[in-house]
This record gives structure tokens, sequence and C-alpha cells, in this order.
């Protein structure tokens, strides 16, 4: 129990614009390097990207100066870096191809889709003017989510891309439903756990030390585990199946702070995962290129083998400590460089260092996260903005670990640096609702509310929790 | 719930540190072996990316790279491609490389040792690394002449300096392009590349030194070497030389060449290697024991894998343990002795030079990319074949066999030629194969040279020794000597 002292609270708008000339800076300079390491000279449109990407990125900073203005100052810098490097690095790729004849235009297309993003990004904090709001969309959530899920599915809208179905072609435009999908799904178990964790959490026999959930209430554990399976077997992507259901899980450990429920979720998993490795030959295939990946007849078959695993491997080999620098690599070797591989392209050219620091921009967005989650005051805006945090944390390590052969290789795309639309939107959009959320952790009290301790206030700090507010909808 | 979102959020860090670990791992501990796995293909890439030295003869370079405008950034030529092709091997993105693109290949792409100092500078200045020129001890004269006179036959020739061990020609029919498996488009030069190797003669794999041919009665030097060598035998020496020899412990019998008598009952040694007498040295290799003929051989660079000119000679062997009549017929070339005609060359080249075998080599000099020598070659004792009296009396034994024996095809109008020929059955129904050695001028060799005719080449089964390959060994002498 402790009494907030009023205080001067920083904004941090000043400390983000520091933050966002550095993260410009890192961009901008990556743009320039690709030019000089490719053709030798500083790209003819240097002046028309930089003015394009510092007014996208000012234009949100004025947005949230305007609308959020106590949202946490690192997350959105960390997020323009990372999109900034993600765009050179796709730029350079186009040089790559370009020099064997292959024109893709990559760079042209994300950077429509950054603009977009970043335009989404603001689009939702100007209408969002309070996180709990979402909260009344629990169960369209969950429908979203589920139809986003299953919408590769539908025969016609859906295509197999590498032995995956985890993308719709809609008018021309390819789209991963699943980027979408797990920001509805997280705000589904948000809103549905906040209102059900008691009984989650403290009704159900106790073995071994261990609190069992009731056998009614592993209902919706077992719902999501049936349709996270089922996405591994009909889709044939392991990494969408993992991505969801360790959201679940662990979005029921926040909800519940039951170690069992954890526990009861990966031992669901490994056993569903493997029985899809021995009953379905696409996911053992996918294991088998994982275990075995060196084995050169493994490394020589055309589909389900390590070839592309292990050209990844080669490429951050070939990295090493300090990169080939920007431009110098030949990260068209891997295929896939530019979405699935560009952990792998990124490493041949910036090298272990470089690596080591975008790891780092990743941490510290999802710990930044993390700290919002832990300071905002409803139970439904901890667990969403804990959820969204844990989703793009967990979706980087996904794929960092199956580029870097830690775990079997899934199609999920590395946040913010890897060529595709959805994946950006859903990533800006990420950005953009704890960002919403921090604004209202960070936001100091209105000296009125500090004094009715009936209603949740920060007043008594921990109690709070567990009964959410019902003030809902631009109330503030 | 503000405990679990901390233990969360320790969890995400837990996971980020290994993922920091395991990119460690790739990048830094695995690198190495990743970088040097043989199915990436970065090396060859890098190697592409910068210019690659050429391979000189004669001051032009037979093979050479220049700049051209795709992912390679270099295109590797070949200029008289076919003709030096046992020599350069192939430089392939597909295929990789064969021969003097494999073996000097880190001269070539500058990655040598000796190459330390321009690399430092490269590096220093900022300058895009060139390989090193390799410049050969190749005569085009000897070579065209080698060549021409293969024609259409498959075989091989090897000519070496016998004072030196420089190879002047180094010649394998069919020979190949190299240029067709160096094309960039991987789809051209893989077919290229399977179409080759399927091809008649196996033109990928030099005649010369990568394949091995029963020696047939040019070994009878060898014979006659370890007989010599045995202090029991002087050119003079009269040795039995029955029509057909009977072999102990089997009913098989060793006729001569054609059914003929060798002159009489008897022979001396110098005439029976004249006219390359088969029941003589038969029975002189049962007389002298395998071991005797082995060691001889050895001296003379049989089962040594260890030779490199710096390409790979693949050894030429005499067969352990022995009986007698195995002996018999090894000490005749027969048997399974196999030989390359690389060492062939070679018993010549140590007879010619007083019974000294010098390393053959291919390569001269190795010039940097401004030109500075960082290497040249200095002539190198491989061993003491015979001793300087013995190879006295072989080199008059041989002249014996140009003048008025089986090798009179090789005269040469005011050279003396000192030579040796071979028809060597290959135990099949197949024409045998025609061999020559020989060394001119006698007094003072300059040349060494063995040329092997596949199957009697145009004259088939009606071939010798003396009839197809003497010539040509013939003409590479003139093209040398007429320097």
């Amino acid at each position: 129990m402790a009494t907030i002292q009023p205080h001067r609270v920083r904004a941090g708008r000043g400390t983000e614009l520091g933050l966002l000339v550095l993260a410009l800076a890192i961009s901008i300079s990556g743009y320039v390097l690709v030019g000089l390491g490719t053709e030798g000279t500083v790209p003819a449109d240097v002046l028309g990207y930089s003015l394009g990407l510092t007014a996208l990125a000012v234009g949100l900073h004025v947005v949230m100066r305007w609308r959020a203005p106590f949202a946490d100052p690192v997350i959105m810098p960390v997020a323009v870096a990372l999109n900034g490097i993600g765009l050179a690095m796709i730029y350079r790729i186009d040089f790559a191809y370009a020099a064997r004849g292959k024109e893709h235009g990559f760079a042209e297309r994300q950077l429509t889709w950054t603009a977009l993003s970043i335009a989404l990004a603001a689009v939702v904090l100007v209408l969002l003017r309070d996180h709990r709001t979402l909260r009344r969309y629990t169960y369209t959530a969950m429908v979203v989510g589920l139809a986003l899920v299953v919408l590769p599915l539908v025969p016609g809208l859906g295509v197999l891309i590498n032995g995956a179905r985890i993308w719709v072609r809609f008018g021309g435009v390819g789209l991963q439903p699943a980027e979408l999908a797990k920001i509805a799904l997280a705000v589904f178990f948000a809103g549905y756990l906040v209102t059900h964790r008691d009984t989650l959490a403290l009704a159900g026999p106790r073995v071994l030390g261990l609190q069992l959930p009731r056998a009614r209430d592993l209902g919706p554990i077992l719902i999501v585990w049936g349709a996270s399976l089922a996405v591994l077997v009909l889709e044939r992507d392991l990494g969408t199946s993992l991505l969801f259901f360790g959201l679940f899980v662990a979005m029921l450990y926040l909800a519940t702070e039951r170690l069992s429920w954890v526990i009861i979720g990966l031992g669901l998993f490994v056993v569903g995962a493997f029985f899809a490795a021995t009953a379905f030959a696409h996911v053992g295939a996918r294991f088998d290129a994982w275990l075995h990946a060196m084995d050169d007849d493994v490394f020589q078959k055309a589909v389900g083998g390590s070839g592309q695993l292990v050209r990844g491997l080669f490429g951050l080999a070939n990295g090493g400590l300090f990169g080939t620098g920007l431009g110098q690599g030949r990260p068209d070797l891997v295929p896939y460089a530019e979405s699935d591989f560009i952990y792998a392209s990124l490493g041949e050219e910036l090298g272990l260092t470089g690596m080591l620091a975008i790891l780092l921009g990743y941490l510290i967005l999802a710990e930044r996260g993390f700290r919002t989650a832990v300071g905002v005051r409803d139970g439904f805006g901890k667990l969403l903005a804990g959820g969204l945090s844990f989703v793009v944390a967990f979706q980087t390590v996904v794929v960092v670990g199956g580029v870097t052969k830690m775990i079997p290789l899934t199609g999920l795309t590395t946040p913010f640096l890897a060529y595709g639309g959805s994946s950006l939107v859903a990533n800006w959009i990420i950005v953009a609702l704890l960002l919403r959320v921090s604004d209202e952790a960070r936001r100091p009290a209105p000296a009125v509310r500090a004094l009715t301790p009936e209603v949740g206030t920060p007043v008594v700090v921990g109690a709070s929790d567990d009964h959410p507010t019902e003030r809902i909808g631009g109330a503030s | 719930m503000n405990t679990p979102l901390r233990r969360l959020a320790s969890v995400v860090l837990v996971l980020f540190v290994a993922l920091m670990v395991g990119t460690s791992w790739v990048q830094y501990v695995q690198a190495d072996a990743l970088n040097n796995d043989p199915r990436n293909v970065r090396n060859l890439y890098r190697e592409f990316g910068n210019a690659r030295g050429p391979i000189v003869v004669a001051g032009q370079a037979v093979a050479s790279s220049a700049p051209v405008d795709d992912a390679f950034g270099y295109q590797r030529s070949y200029t008289d491609g076919e003709l030096y092709s046992a020599m350069t091997g192939f430089y392939s993105v597909v295929n990789g490389r064969s021969e003097l693109e494999l073996a000097a290949n880190e001269q070539l792409t500058g990655r040598g040792d000796q190459l330390f100092f321009s690399r430092i500078r490269d590096m220093l200045t900022g300058r895009k690394p060139e390989g090193a020129a390799v410049e050969t001890t190749i005569l085009p004269a000897a070579q065209l002449a080698a060549r021409e006179g293969l024609g259409d036959q498959e075989g091989a020739v090897v000519a070496i300096e016998p004072s030196t061990g420089k190879i002047l020609a180094l010649v394998s029919t069919p020979g190949f392009d190299p240029n067709v498996l160096a094309t960039h488009d991987t789809k051209a030069a893989g077919a290229a590349y399977t179409e080759l190797a399927a091809a008649p003669g196996n033109p990928l794999l030099s005649n010369a030194t990568r394949e091995t041919y029963p020696p047939g009665s040019t070994f009878k030097l060898v014979t006659a070497a370890a007989a010599l060598e045995s202090g029991a035998y002087a050119p003079d020496t009269q040795i039995p030389s029955p029509v057909v020899l009977d072999l102990p412990q089997t009913s098989a019998t060793l006729p001569n060449f054609g059914g003929e008598s060798c002159g009489g009952e008897t022979v001396s040694l110098a005439d029976a290697l004249r006219v390359s007498c088969n029941t003589a040295f038969a029975q002189l290799g049962m007389d002298l024991g395998d071991d005797a003929i082995r060691e001889q051989a050895e001296r003379f660079g049989f089962d040594d894998d260890s030779l490199r000119i710096p390409m790979r000679v693949v050894p030429s062997t005499f067969p352990a343990d022995l009986n007698a009549p195995q002996t018999a017929q090894s000490a005749i070339g027969q048997f399974s002795v196999q030989s390359t005609p690389m060492q062939i060359a070679m018993i010549s080249a140590a007879i010619a030079n007083g019974g000294k075998l010098m390393t053959p080599y291919v390569v001269q000099t190795v010039r940097s990319a401004d030109l500075t020598t960082v290497r040249d070659t200095k002539p190198e004792l491989l061993s003491t074949a015979v001793s300087p009296g013995t190879a006295a009396s072989l080199r008059d034994m041989m002249v014996g066999v140009v003048q008025s024996g089986t090798g009179q095809a090789a005269q040469i109008p005011g050279v003396q030629v000192a030579g040796k020929t071979g028809t060597a059955q290959t135990g099949t129904d197949e024409a045998p194969h025609a061999w020559f050695t020989a060394f001119a001028p006698a007094d003072a060799p300059r040349v060494a040279v063995a040329v092997l005719v596949e199957h009697g080449g145009s004259l088939g089964s009606d071939a010798t020794g003396g009839k197809v390959a003497a010539p040509i060994a013939k003409a590479v002498i003139e093209a040398v000597l007429g320097q």
C-alpha cells in the first residue's frame, strides 16, 4: 500500500525526438551505405528518401504529442530504427537480385507499406482514445482472429507457398492474415482472461504443490490447443501455430500467476507437435531438416530439405564478427533473403556486432512493452500490453532461433525487418497499441481521482488489478 | 499481475540471451567450419569476384580472366583451350576446378602465402586483390608437335628437360575446350560437364598424369637398369633367349612378339633391349627377382603417391608379392604393372641425366600482379635412379634401339636419339597400346619424351610402338631441338 505523491512527470517527448534523430540517422546512413557498397555512389534519391522517412517518423511523433503525450519515448524510435534497417537491407537485396538480372523492386513496395503502416499507427492513436474500448470487442476480436487464421484455408483465396498455407491472395496483393490475427487474438485473450481469471486461478485441486485447474476450466486452453494444432496440420506452419499457442499460454500465466497452466500448456504442445511430426510427413520433414541439416542428402533435397537453412548459416558465417559491410556480401545466395531470411542477410553484411545490436533493439522494445504493462493500472491493459510485447518478442525468438538452427525453421517473418506488408502493418499497429497503453500508464493521475479510492485509481496500487475499471471509452 | 509480468519479462530476456549466444555460435564459433564447407559457394563467388591471375605459356596467357558485367565479375577464358587442357584443366562456377587451375589456385587467386605482402598492401590501399600470374615451363612448339602428332588418336605425350625436370609438353587426347565449362551460364556449364564426363576417352582426365596403362616393353628399361645395377650384368652379358619361354609353376608359356626368335639361343643384354626380346627379359626378371625390379622401379618413381607437378600425378605401380611367372611377365611390363606416360618420360629423363631423376614441374615462376617474382622454381633432385655408369650403358643400349632396333622410326639426321619402344597387351581383344620413349641428343640430352597411343591408334592391331608412337616422339624432339 503506497500513496502516490504528486510529482512532475516527464512526458518524454523531447527524449523521443532525440532518439528519433538517432533512429533516422541509422536508417538513412544504412540507405547511403547500401548505395556506396553496391554502386559506389550515394543513391540519387537519398534526399527524397530521407525527407520521406523523416516526415513519416516526425509525423507520428507530432500525433503522439497531440494524442498520446505521455506515451513511452523509446518504443517508437526503436521501431523506426528496426524498420529503417530492414528497408536499407531490402534495398540492398534488390541490387543483389538486379545484378543477377532479376528486377524485384522489393524496397519500393516495402517503403509504401512502411508509409501505410506508420500512417495506420497514427490513425489508431487518433481514433482509439482509450485502450479499454477494445475490451468491449472481446468476442468480436475472437471471431475476427479465428476468421483470419482460417482464411488461408478458404479455397480460391489461400495460396500454398513453400508448402505452408499461410498466405491469401486478395486483388493481386499477398497477405499473411496470421500477422493481423495475432492482434485480434491478443485482444480476445486479454478480454476473456481478465473476466475469468479468478475462476481459472483459484479453483481446482492441488497436486504435488501444483494448483491444478478444474476439468471444466480446461475447456478454453484445449480449444486454443486444438486450434493451433489444426493450424500446424492444415496450414502446415509450425511457426504460426507455436506463436498463437505461446501467446495464449503466456497470457494465461499473466492472468492466473499459475505455473501449472504453463506446464500443462507446454506439455500439450510438445505432445501435439510430436504427434504431428510423426503422423504428418511435412511436419516431420521440418524436424528432419533441422536435426540433420548438415547431412548432404537432406541438404540436397529439393523440397523440404535443409538447403535454405544451411545457405542462411553460410551467410551468417560469412559475416563473422563485423560483417562484410552493406552491399559487400552475397545475401542473394540465400533463398528468400528479403523476407524469411533477412536475419541471415543482415548477419552477413552487419556481422555479429550488428546482429547483437538488432537483438538488443528488439529486447528493448519488448521490455519497454512489459514496463508499460507493469505501469498501467487496469487488468485488461496489463494483459494486452504484456501479450502484445510478448508476441513481438516471441515471434523474433522463433524466427531468429529458426534461422540460427536453434529450433526448427518456421515461416514467420522477422518483425519490422522482413519484407512483407501484413507483417509491417500488424507490428506498427502493435506499436500504436503499446503507445496508447503506455500513455495511460505514464499519465500522471489527476488530483481529483487520487482522492476517490473507491474506483480503480492509483491510490491503491496492486489491489486495482483485480477490479478492472468499468470506465470505458473516452471517459477520461 | 505485476509479478508474472516481471517473470515473463525475465523469460523474454533469457530467450534473447539465448538468441545472442546462438547467433555468436554460428557467426563466430562455427564460422570457419561453415565458410570452408564445400557446399558453400561463397568462396567460389569471392574468387570469381577478384581478378584471377593468368596461366602463361612462353609469354602468352593461355588462361586469363577479364571483367564482365554479371554476378561473378570476371570471366575465365582460354586461348587454344583444347591444346593446353591437360595442363590448365578447367575453372568452372558449377564444377569447380582441375589440374593447374586447382593446384595453383592459391597463387592464381592471390591467396598463397608468398603473396602475403601483396595482400596486406591491397588491404591498406583498398585495392581489389588480384591473383598472381603463373608462368609455365611449356614450350609451345613441343606442345603443338605433340598435339599434331597424336591427331585424332587417343593418347598422351609428355616431354621433360632431363637436367631440370621442366615439363616442355603435356598433352592428352582427346582434350577438351575449358571455355565451355568456364561459362557463367550454369546450365550450359553443367550440361557441358555431363557431356564431357560421359564422352569416350574421358577428356576431363588427363591421360598423361591421371591414367595408368601397362607400360609394355618400355618397362624393359627398368629391368635392364636393375640388371646393370646388380653388378652381375653388363650390356654384353649373354642371356638366354628362347623363342618361347616356359614359365615355371604353370603350364603357360611366354612367346616373343610375333613368335620370332631374338637371334639365337642367347643374346647380349644390349641386343635383347635393341630387339625388345620378351623371353630374354622375362628370364632376366626371374633371375633378378621381383624385389630387385621393384626397388629399381621405385627409384625411377613408381609407387610414389606424393608427386605433384604441382598437379597430382597418380602413382604408377609395380605389383607386390609376385611369384616367378608373374615376375617374368612384370619384367616385360605386363601382368599388373601400370604406368602413367609421365612416369615413362621420367625413366628416360633419369637415364638422360646420368641417373639423376629431377622432379618434373610445370610452374616456372609466380609473378604477382605488380610483376614482382614471388616464386621461381629451382630444379630439385627427386631420386638417384641409377649410377652414372649404368645410365651411360643404358643410353648406349637405347641408341642401339633407334639405330638398328625397333625404334628406327625415331631417327633424326644429325642427331643421336636414344629410345625404347613398347607394345603393351591390354589383356582384352582390343589392339595393344603403342609406346615410345626417347631422349636426344644422346650425348647431351635436352629433351626426354614419352608417347602413348592407346589401342594402336589409327593402325589398330597392326600397331607397334615403333610404327605409331616413335614418329610422334621424333616430331616432339625435333620441335625442342629446333629452338
